[in-house]
């Protein structure tokens, strides 16, 4: 056991913090406009703090793959409470997509845009008929000509309002199995024959839309890998979405507010923390919280030491981390009882109503990117190594 | 940056693990739940492996190892639902006794002597249960103290201070609990000869902090076996012309177990590293992972019952034994309830 990355990696940390203190005022606030955000984004690139260990030809910093530099980075710029590099599908899915199987002409096209802020993305996977079961996906891509014409339609697009391309799931080999006849396409949302539809969710918001393609057509070469290897593409971006799920770190930024909460509202006067009922369950969660940041640390241990297994540990962070989070908002809700039902506009409402809108949210998080049964599915045959569900015969 | 087991430390595992496989069958722990033998024979051949000298300095006759090697032990020990006195004698009282009774230390590591442990009332006392001391005379009755067949009993008073008693100087009466893979005892104290270990009440933290991250462990090689037999029963057995492992609402029922358990494994180690580098954060650790695995425990030991069906509810299968050792582990040295309490007034969050 060493859980100290060494001299070396500190005298970074140190470096990372200098950067932080110096460029505090230039990093932009939820109110700063896109263009100060993109310039921040391209300071942060300059200096090695996002984009990495993407090469330099394709706009990146050019350095070699570290796990623990990137985790400190992370830790010091979450810590400060500052803006760190840019996210989005496009950047945390489609760019180490491209970069592993993409083409140069797409790498040197795409990535640089992507990760500078000036091309935003969205994500064209889910279908109404097709969610757990995504490889029956039916939005459909025949040749005509040198272009490919799409019709379909896709649900559970985020940012599809905001994005300027797309990375898609069709179907271009219907007589192919379902896992092989799927290829991943890019393009413009400014193409003609796409409508865009909100989607409210119980939120009260629309975090997604639904996307519909009517004879869209795209440039053959806009493919990513083969004909037929879509389904290989996008798995490879799965793992990286599925990583994002369940990250223990946001639940105890989460958790501490929630202490600062309970610390400062009443029940009949007195302190939500002295009522022993709220404060075990408090303390139940923070157990929770702490066996799955051990957890983390010992994949990162795995990533780093050959010969260390945690697959099973790794498999389990999204089912576990987003019932948690999920556990840790309600919480928060029953503590504050009545006031906990303010929502919207209400001036009885704890911080900025996020306890009802994260509960409900996060609720969304143990549906998508693989329901929770979905995870159960995968610890119990991969993980345990249990028979698949038999399929009803033809 | 390595959170993980070294090469060092996964030999200590195969070895314990392989005498574990070929002496503790399920067989010989029904042996000895049915008093028809005791835990010496198991106990002599951990002590040849060097387990009661495990934790204990090289220079008092130890092997001079640490909490993170004591709880890849504690694990085993919970896979095997091993009957010995290893959490009392092996690693709470040499922790408690070191530097005050080098001399029963270096017999505890040469196997000659075994300390029980009587904690209890220093804990949450039950009942009539209460020790006092007075010119080095103990009276009062401690319940559920570790170990009938001990040599000494290191006792914590109501107010957390340590003493030593000879067996025969105590009137000790057996006390059966569901948990026959370990033995405790009713300790009845009157004007007792007892000599004074420690009035510094870190002391009795220290042993207690150690003596709890055991029983976690414990818990969680319990808990992994449980898992390991639903799963290969599940395979086996077949309903409705297959195997129950393919069943959905089987393999859920695995995958929820797996899915709470796995992380207490990291859970433990992480404890059992901070007992030994991390002072400031040993105690917070060490209640919240004791009350943690405690609950996954519990969670497991009824789903994996629940996976086998009504054999897991026989004797036939054994399975119970795993169950009653997760529930003692509970409730011993601590429930969940109490340790989350503690944990909160740690954290300045009660009074």
């Amino acid at each position: 056991m060493d859980l100290s990355f060494g001299s070396e990696y500190e005298t970074f940390r140190t470096e990372v913090r200098d950067f932080i203190t110096n460029n505090r005022e230039n990093a932009p606030s939820s109110r700063s406009n896109p263009a100060d955000a993109k310039q921040w984004q391209k300071t942060l690139i300059e200096n090695g703090y996002t984009a990495r260990t993407i090469p330099e030809a394709y706009g990146g910093f050019g350095a070699k793959p570290d796990i623990i530099r990137s985790r400190i980075i992370a830790e010091e710029f979450a810590d400060s409470g500052i803006q760190g590099g840019m996210g989005g599908q496009g950047i945390s899915m489609l760019v180490p997509t491209l970069l592993e199987v993409g083409s140069e002409a797409q790498k040197l096209e795409f990535v640089k845009p992507t990760i500078e802020g000036d091309m935003v993305w969205c994500q064209g996977y889910s279908e109404p008929g097709a969610g757990s079961d995504l490889a029956s996906l039916r939005t459909n891509a025949v040749m005509d000509g040198d272009d490919w014409v799409i019709n379909g339609q896709k649900i559970w697009t985020s940012t599809a309002h905001l994005a300027d391309w797309i990375f898609c799931l069709v179907r271009t080999e219907p007589d192919a199995k379902k896992h092989h006849g799927i290829s991943f396409l890019l393009f413009s949302m400014d193409t003609p024959g796409i409508e865009i539809r909100p989607l409210v969710d119980m939120t009260g918001v629309a975090n997604f839309n639904e996307v519909f393609f009517t004879d869209v057509r795209v440039p053959a070469h806009q493919i990513v890998g083969n004909r037929g290897q879509g389904w290989q593409v996008a798995n490879a971006i799965l793992s990286h979405e599925r990583d994002m799920l369940g990250n223990p770190d946001a639940a105890l930024s989460r958790f501490n507010s929630l202490i600062d909460l309970m610390q400062k509202e009443t029940i009949a006067g007195e302190k939500a923390i002295n009522h022993p009922v709220f404060r075990d369950r408090l303390m139940q969660l923070q157990g929770r919280i702490m066996a799955m940041r051990f957890n983390d640390m010992r994949i990162l241990s795995s990533r780093l030491n050959e010969g260390q297994d945690a697959s099973l540990a790794r498999m389990i962070v999204k089912l576990q981390g987003t019932e948690l989070r999920h556990d840790l908002e309600g919480l928060a809700i029953d503590v504050l009882g009545e006031l906990g039902l303010a929502y919207g506009d209400n001036d009885y409402t704890r911080n900025n109503g996020t306890w009802q809108s994260q509960y409900m949210y996060q609720l969304g998080l143990i549906i998508g990117g693989g329901t929770s049964q979905i995870q159960k599915n995968i610890i119990s045959e991969r993980g345990l190594e249990m028979p698949r569900e038999p399929r009803p015969a033809q | 940056m390595e959170f993980g087991l070294s090469q060092e430390q996964t030999l200590l595992q195969d070895s314990v693990n392989r005498f574990l496989n070929d002496q503790v069958s399920l067989d010989e722990v029904r042996k000895v739940a049915a008093a028809d033998k005791d835990d010496k024979a198991i106990w002599q051949g951990l002590t040849e492996l060097g387990i009661p000298a495990l934790i204990i300095p090289e220079d008092k006759g130890g092997v001079g190892l640490g909490a993170v090697e004591a709880a890849i032990v504690a694990e085993l020990l919970g896979y095997h639902a091993t009957p010995s006195p290893f959490i009392s004698s092996a690693i709470m009282a040499p922790v408690a006794l070191a530097g005050k009774r080098d001399d029963l230390v270096a017999n505890i590591a040469a196997g000659t002597c075994r300390v029980g442990i009587a904690f209890g009332e220093a804990i949450a006392a039950k009942d009539k249960a209460g020790v006092t001391a007075s010119n080095n005379k103990l009276s009062g009755l401690s319940l559920f103290a570790l170990d009938i067949d001990a040599d000494y009993y290191l006792v914590a008073t109501n107010d957390q201070q340590l003493y030593l008693v000879t067996a025969n100087a105590v009137k000790r009466n057996n006390m059966a609990t569901i948990d026959l893979t370990r033995t405790t005892c009713e300790l009845v104290f009157n004007e007792s000869e007892a000599e004074l270990i420690s009035t510094d009440t870190e002391d009795f933290n220290r042993a207690l902090d150690i003596g709890r991250i055991m029983l976690a462990a414990d818990t969680l090689g319990a808990g992994q076996n449980m898992i390991d037999q639903a799963v290969s029963y599940a395979k086996e057995r077949e309903q409705f012309d297959r195997p129950i492992a393919s069943f959905q609402a089987v393999k859920h029922m695995c995958a929820e177990m797996a899915a709470g358990l796995e992380p207490c494994r990291s859970m433990v180690w992480y404890a059992a590293h901070a007992y030994d580098n991390l002072p400031e954060e040993t105690r917070l650790t060490t209640c919240h992972t004791k009350a943690h695995i405690s609950e996954v425990g519990k969670f497991v030991a009824k789903t994996s019952t629940e996976v086998h069906g009504g054999m897991g509810f026989t004797d036939l299968v054994g399975l119970h034994y795993w169950f009653k050792r997760i529930g003692f582990n509970r409730q011993l040295l601590g429930s969940p309830e109490l340790l989350r309490q503690q944990a909160a007034q740690l954290q300045g969050l009660a009074a």
